[in-house]
């Protein structure tokens, strides 16, 4: 199984006719070490070089060549340098796209520029850290679920560089498994999983020589499509963050049959190329994590916190062959205090760019920052470069909705995890808007509620049922004033009893008299009062059900008033007389029992009453 | 001592007295917030399945409606109702527009469309899962109202509080069953309600609003077909009664004409009130009211017996002639269609059975059992009868009807089990007179005991006992007694909530997507198997899959999976469903060219060997068949049968071993150990070890099989080339 040198031929005759044009003389690069780090889905180069100026005049710039179809996957690239014999605390050094006359068009250019010219025969230990993305090709492309992912990794053996190099080596690490197959020459080695070329001795400049391996490589390729990262901050104390993620497994197509009895039974031999989860690795603060998809929450994760970090294991509904995909979401919330700060004037948010998932590649990153409603001036830095828009959105109460900053960057990698800030100007009293929305609407709704209650609200004055209404409102006020002069009758009957009660035990019949004289006089005056209500009653035409009892009330009333005097002169009498208690009681036995009676019947008819 | 105290309760009496207003005010206070508390009460013990799973939609419908109301919400109503859905039904699709009661759909999307005009952004999903418990709460405003209507206030109330958690009806109104009945039981009390209003006080505008109840009843649910024929029963009851009023007359006119016009204007309804066999009952009543009124006003103008009974007789002859005659023409002649299967199914319990295994194959629609009375209504079982007593007792316009509608909802209720939720409002407002008449009675013995004492204290005891002996005898020991009935329904009555309570909890409130059981250490273990699978199609499928399976997954798959379906619980076309169920049913290759015929790409399974689910196609197989040979007579019952006894094992038929349902579901099976101690093979759901253990498959392949085995799926293969 020989993969398609396509690549290596192509550059090869490219190369052979390489323009003499483009050769730097200035520099020679007196080593260059080559480490490849083929281990996971996004690969890294590490190339240490040092660079020894060979002309007179100081050096400020360094040039650093790819291949066009390196280039095109190349995702990061970084260079720290140090001056000087051994090698000291390096510096990142500025690194931008140049295109210098005369090259050939399959190149690209990057240029270092040093802090300070390098001066003749000066030493530079530069590093460049680079790492691209889709420079692993499965191969076969299609697998069975059993099979093991094969990829084929090519670059060149020699350094490819616009200047010539003395000494050289290039080691690749292989994630460890099978090698199918790599490309030989004469100073190559496999030792254990790692293989070296080299070392190689003055070479000119623009060497190539292509290296193609074919290795086995089942690390998790977790390629996110797109992921939409959203951050809202709320000067309520919480920064939410939300991310909805679109993964496919980027490695081998699965082909033929998913078969669940086999990959229950040996997952790491039947499924070896799939992935079931995901580490994602989230701020320790972090609080009221929940993960979900557009169907409901997937119960699948588990989730360890302790003080440095809180670690998240997502794992999807299904396990992940290759090419197949699934979307989720998982959202967290970060207190305030810890990404949010002010200086002069301004605040600013500072917080990570990627995604806190390990090892995976976004294709499309869109990072969306939800700012207060209300914020202003807003400003953005960020460390690399970002197409940039600004949104409005809509959420809970908003009037003029939320300011959105919008950041999209393609081809990113846990390398650009790092920290940007946005600023903006936001008053804290806007925080007070929304309360106060909420509290002038339920005070309003209480308003209109009372408002309701008190207004008139019938459209004609004069109407039947109206008129009806207003009638039975005074109806029901009379029968009140009523209800409240029985009362105060049955009040007196109390005292009266109270009275007798009193003579039995003392045996004073003088307070007992003026007892009875004052309860006579009370009754007449609200006989009185009774009057001009019961006419009033008696003319409404509403109260036809009710005056029969009204009528009824009264005599069994008055009745009881006769009775109830009768017995108490009776007792009285009685205890003038000196008779003995047991005869007082046989004499009023028949009048008490009709005492309680009509009292019985007065209190149910007032209580009828009071139902209405 | 006695005294004294005597003495102060009655100076306190004219102070208490002079209270009154403000006791009558404290009545309304605690009146208004004991509703305020039964309507949160009604919404949140509703809200179980939310905290215990998740804010989802549950069951099968409930997805369709779901997806529809997205789909109302993301177009407008215009395309809504023009809406053709390519997605189900394939090849023929579904007009969904007029198909369905858009009245849920158009609900939700308007309280969706409200909370966002208050600057409210919740998603369309929350206000589906809540629909219903905010329906069940309004519910029991209006069943305090129609208490109130047909007793008093406080049976209102008790009502309020029994519908509030009556696990009847809590069974189809939890948080996320968003479903048609969760409104329409709303719809329906609301609809009785105004109508009973409206004959107790015969004013126009009540009956207009009744009209308005009907036609949401109308554009909610199928079951408005049960208010058009009980009100003209009711109305035909009063007529019989000697009740006849012109309250009535002007109430169901008014009802019924325009009740039956704003019906028309619901697509799937159309001109059903006119056409349709079960809606002549009403037309029938609507016109013998006209009769009656004109045998009324004659009777009114001749003033001679014998001449009006002359008359009564030839008018009823014409009368009772020229109905039967309409009648007889319009059926024979096809105008006047003639009564569906579900209605036959209702009024004859064994008629599904024989007619239409479709209709017989749902849980839902089988006879009910005791059990699930007594489980669904608890006490209010015994509560029913004793409030019976009462309405009959005070009979009037009002307790007529509900009694009416208790009596025919109980007894439809005993005909299919979805029924018992129709019931459950009459049910719990018959209970509720009951519980509110004897409370009242009990309180006022009570009461009355505890005052005379008080008249009559500082008297000796003989004239004590005299004087009660004269108020009304009293049975000994009454006051007790009263207290301590008081006691036993208060006991009755709290064992009825913590019933509702475990009822709702345990048995009403899983979302039956997600499953979950108990684990060996006590622990919940979930299964959530079907989304597993339904999230699997969505993701890595072609979008234009046709995915084959029982009718029963059909709504889920294309609301979770987003993915075309054969069958759906639509259940509209039953040779469809038919043709589906003779290829689960026949040999691979049979089956395979029925596939072909219907552009199946998957095919997907539901399998509970591993799991001990007994809710899977297996189980369901017979009726695949039943339904299959239904309308293909090639497939015959009895070839999966052994001695009329259904089997997976060793001794199940030949044909059964063989085919496709029995090989997609237990493909590879053979090798699996389900179960500690018993052989490979061996299904945990019909306790047996499989009988084809080596099942191989020509034309499809295993594409996708579910963590727990519970679903299947299986990728058709395309034809081989012809070579």
């Amino acid at each position: 199984m020989a993969p398609p040198p396509r690549l290596a031929a192509l550059l090869l005759l490219l190369l052979a006719g390489a323009s003499a044009s483009a050769v730097r003389a200035d520099l020679v690069i007196s080593r260059a070490d080559r480490k490849v780090d083929l281990t996971s889905h996004i690969v890294r180069v590490l190339t240490s070089l040092k660079v020894e100026n060979v002309v007179s005049e100081p050096v400020s710039k360094v040039l650093l060549a790819f291949p066009n179809i390196q280039a095109k996957n190349l995702a990061a690239i970084r260079a720290f340098g140090t001056e000087g014999k051994v090698k000291g605390p390096s510096v990142v050094l500025p690194i931008e796209t140049v295109q210098p006359s005369g090259v050939p068009p399959e190149l690209t250019f990057f240029s270092v520029s040093l802090h300070k010219p390098l001066q003749k025969g000066k030493i530079l230990h530069l590093d460049v850290l680079t790492v691209f993305t889709h420079s692993l090709q499965p191969f076969p492309e299609e697998i069975t679920q059993a099979e093991s992912q094969l990829v084929v990794f090519q670059d060149s053996s020699h350094y490819l560089s616009p200047y010539p190099v003395k000494v050289q080596t290039l080691s690749i690490r292989l994630p460890g498994g099978r090698v199918e197959s790599y490309t030989k020459y004469a100073n190559t080695k496999l030792v254990d999983s790692e293989l070296k070329y080299g070392p190689f001795e003055d070479l000119p400049p623009f060497s190539y020589s292509p290296v193609i391996v074919h290795f086995e490589n089942n690390n998790p390729f977790a390629v996110a499509k797109e992921l939409v990262r959203e951050i809202e901050i709320s000067h309520w104390g919480n920064v939410q963050i939300t991310e909805h993620y679109n993964i496919a497994h980027g490695g081998a197509r699965l082909k033929g049959e998913f078969s669940r009895i086999d990959y229950q039974s040996r997952p790491y031999v039947r499924g070896v190329s799939s992935f079931r989860h995901l580490i994602a690795r989230l701020p320790p603060t972090a609080h009221s994590i929940c993960y979900r998809d557009e169907i409901g929450n997937i119960s699948t994760s588990h989730l360890w916190s302790d003080s440095k970090k809180t670690q998240l294991e997502i794992e999807p509904r299904f396990p992940l062959f290759g090419g197949w995909q699934t979307t989720f979401t998982i959202g967290y919330g970060l207190p305030l205090q810890d990404f949010v700060f002010t200086s002069d004037g301004k605040r600013f948010l500072n917080i990570t760019f990627g995604s806190p998932v390990e090892e995976i590649l976004i294709e499309k990153l869109i990072v969306k920052v939800v700012l207060p409603e209300g914020s202003k001036d807003i400003d953005v830095s960020v460390p690399f470069p970002t197409k940039q828009w600004q949104e409005v959105k809509y959420s809970h109460l908003d009037i003029a909705g939320r300011p959105v900053l919008v950041l999209e960057k393609p081809d990113v990698i846990p390398e650009h995890n790092l920290h940007f800030q946005v600023y903006y100007k936001f008053s804290n009293i806007s925080l007070l808007i929304e309360p106060m929305m909420l509290i002038t609407g339920f005070f309003l709704l209480f308003v209109a509620c009372i408002a309701y209650m008190h207004t008139d609200m019938s459209i004609s004055k004069n109407s039947p049922s109206y008129l009806a209404k207003l009638q039975w409102d005074e109806v029901q006020a009379t029968v009140q004033q009523i209800q409240s002069i029985f009362g105060q009758c049955l009040a007196v009957h109390d005292k009266l009893e109270v009275s007798l009660h009193d003579l039995s035990r003392t045996g004073d019949t003088k307070s007992c008299k003026a007892a009875r004289k004052a309860a006579d006089a009370q009754f007449k005056e609200l006989a009185k009062e009774l009057k001009p209500l019961l006419i009033s009653l008696q003319s409404s035409t509403q109260s036809y059900q009710i005056w029969p009892k009204v009528e009824d009330l009264v005599a069994k009333e008055r009745e009881m008033q006769e009775k109830l005097m009768a017995r108490h002169s009776t007792v009285v009498d009685s205890f003038e007389k000196k008779l003995r208690g047991q005869d007082i009681e046989n004499r009023i036995a028949s009048q008490q029992q009709k005492i309680t009676v009509l009292r019985q019947e007065v209190e149910s008819l007032l209580e009828y009453l009071s139902e209405i | 001592m006695a005294a004294a105290s005597a003495a102060t309760t009655s100076a306190l009496e004219p102070l208490l007295r002079s209270l009154r207003l403000k006791t009558k005010q404290q009545e309304l206070l605690l009146r208004v917030s004991a509703l305020a508390l039964i309507y949160v009460l009604a919404f949140a013990v509703r809200l179980f399945s939310v905290l215990r799973y998740e804010s989802m939609i549950h069951e099968f419908d409930p997805y369709f409606n779901y997806r529809t109301t997205l789909y109302l919400t993301e177009h407008g109503y215009g395309e809504f109702w023009n809406w053709f859905d390519s997605e189900s039904w394939y090849p023929l699709g579904r007009v969904v527009g007029g198909t369905l009661f858009p009245g849920l759909m158009v609900t939700a999307a308007l309280l969706h469309r409200l909370l966002h005009a208050l600057s409210l952004a919740v998603h369309i999903r929350e206000v589906c899962v809540l629909t219903a418990p905010f329906f069940a709460a309004n519910t029991t405003l209006v069943a305090y109202a129609f208490g109130r209507e047909i007793w008093d206030s406080g049976a209102g109330l008790v009502a309020a509080a029994l519908i509030a958690v009556c696990p009847g009806y809590i069974s189809r109104s939890v948080a996320g069953s968003y479903d048609n009945e969760g409104v329409a039981i709303f719809a329906l009390l609301l609809t009785f309600y105004l109508f009973v209003r409206a004959v107790n006080t015969g004013s126009l505008a009540w009956a207009l609003a009744s009209a308005f109840g009907y036609f949401y009843m109308v554009s909610a649910w199928g079951g408005y077909v049960f208010i058009i024929n009980l009100l003209p029963l009711y109305v035909l009851v009063l007529l019989v009664t000697g009740r006849y009023s012109q309250r009535l007359y002007v109430a169901y006119n008014c009802m019924y004409i325009l009740g039956m016009l704003l019906g028309m204007q619901i697509r799937f309804v159309g001109f059903q009130h006119v056409q349709s066999g079960e809606h002549m009952a009403a037309m029938g009543v609507f016109f013998l009211l006209q009769v009656f009124f004109f045998l009324d006003w004659v009777k009114y103008m001749l003033n001679d017996v014998k001449l009006f009974k002359s008359f009564l007789r030839i008018t009823l002859t014409c009368v009772i002639t020229v109905g039967t005659l309409a009648l007889g023409i319009g059926t024979a002649s096809g105008y006047i269609s003639p009564w569906t299967g579900r209605f036959y199914s209702l009024l004859d319990p064994t008629y599904a059975k024989d007619h239409i295994p479709i209709i017989a194959s749902v849980s839902e629609h089988q006879p009910t059992a005791w059990s699930s009375f007594m489980f669904d209504f608890h006490i209010l079982l015994f509560l029913f009868p004793a409030g019976l007593y009462f309405c009959f007792k005070r009979l009037s316009d009002a307790t007529i009807f509900i009694v009416m509608y208790g009596l025919t909802s109980m007894y439809f209720a005993g005909v299919m089990v979805r029924l018992i939720l129709v019931a459950a409002p009459a049910v719990c407002l018959i209970s509720a007179i009951a519980v509110s008449a004897t409370m009242k009675n009990l309180t006022t013995l009570i009461r009355t005991k505890s005052k005379s004492p008080q008249t009559t204290s500082g008297k000796a005891t003989g004239s004590k006992a005299a004087a009660k002996g004269a108020v009304d005898q009293p049975l000994p020991f009454q006051h007790n007694v009263a207290i301590a009935l008081l006691l036993g329904a208060f006991y009755l009555l709290s064992r009825y909530a913590i019933h509702c309570t475990w009822v709702t909890s345990e048995a009403y409130s899983s979302p039956s997507i997600v499953l979950s059981a108990r684990g060996h250490n006590g622990g919940r273990v979930i299964f959530d198997d079907y989304r597993e699978a339904y999230y699997w199609l969505r993701q890595n499928t072609p979008t234009d899959a046709k995915i084959m399976s029982w009718w029963d997954y059909g709504y889920q798959i294309t609301a979770m999976g987003n993915r075309t379906v054969i069958v759906d619980n639509n259940t509209w076309n039953n040779t469809h469903i038919a043709t589906v169920g003779r290829a689960m049913s026949s040999y691979e290759d049979e089956a395979y060219e029925i596939m072909q015929s219907l552009d199946v790409n998957y095919v997907l399974v539901v399998f509970g060997g591993v799991t001990g689910y007994s809710s899977d196609d297996i189980n369901k197989f017979l009726w695949m068949v039943r339904i299959g040979g239904g309308v293909f007579p090639v497939i015959k019952e009895p070839d999966y049968l052994v001695n009329g006894e259904y089997r997976v094992d060793k001794g199940a038929s030949h044909k059964m071993l063989n085919c496709l349902m029995y090989k997609l579901c237990y493909y590879r099976f053979g090798e699996l150990t389900t179960e500690y101690g018993k052989p490979p093979g061996y299904d945990r759901v019909r306790g047996v070890e499989i009988g084809n253990k080596d099942v191989k498959l020509e034309y499809l392949e295993e594409a996708f099989t579910t963590s727990n085995w519970i679903v299947r799926i299986y990728k058709v293969k395309p034809p081989k080339n012809r070579s």
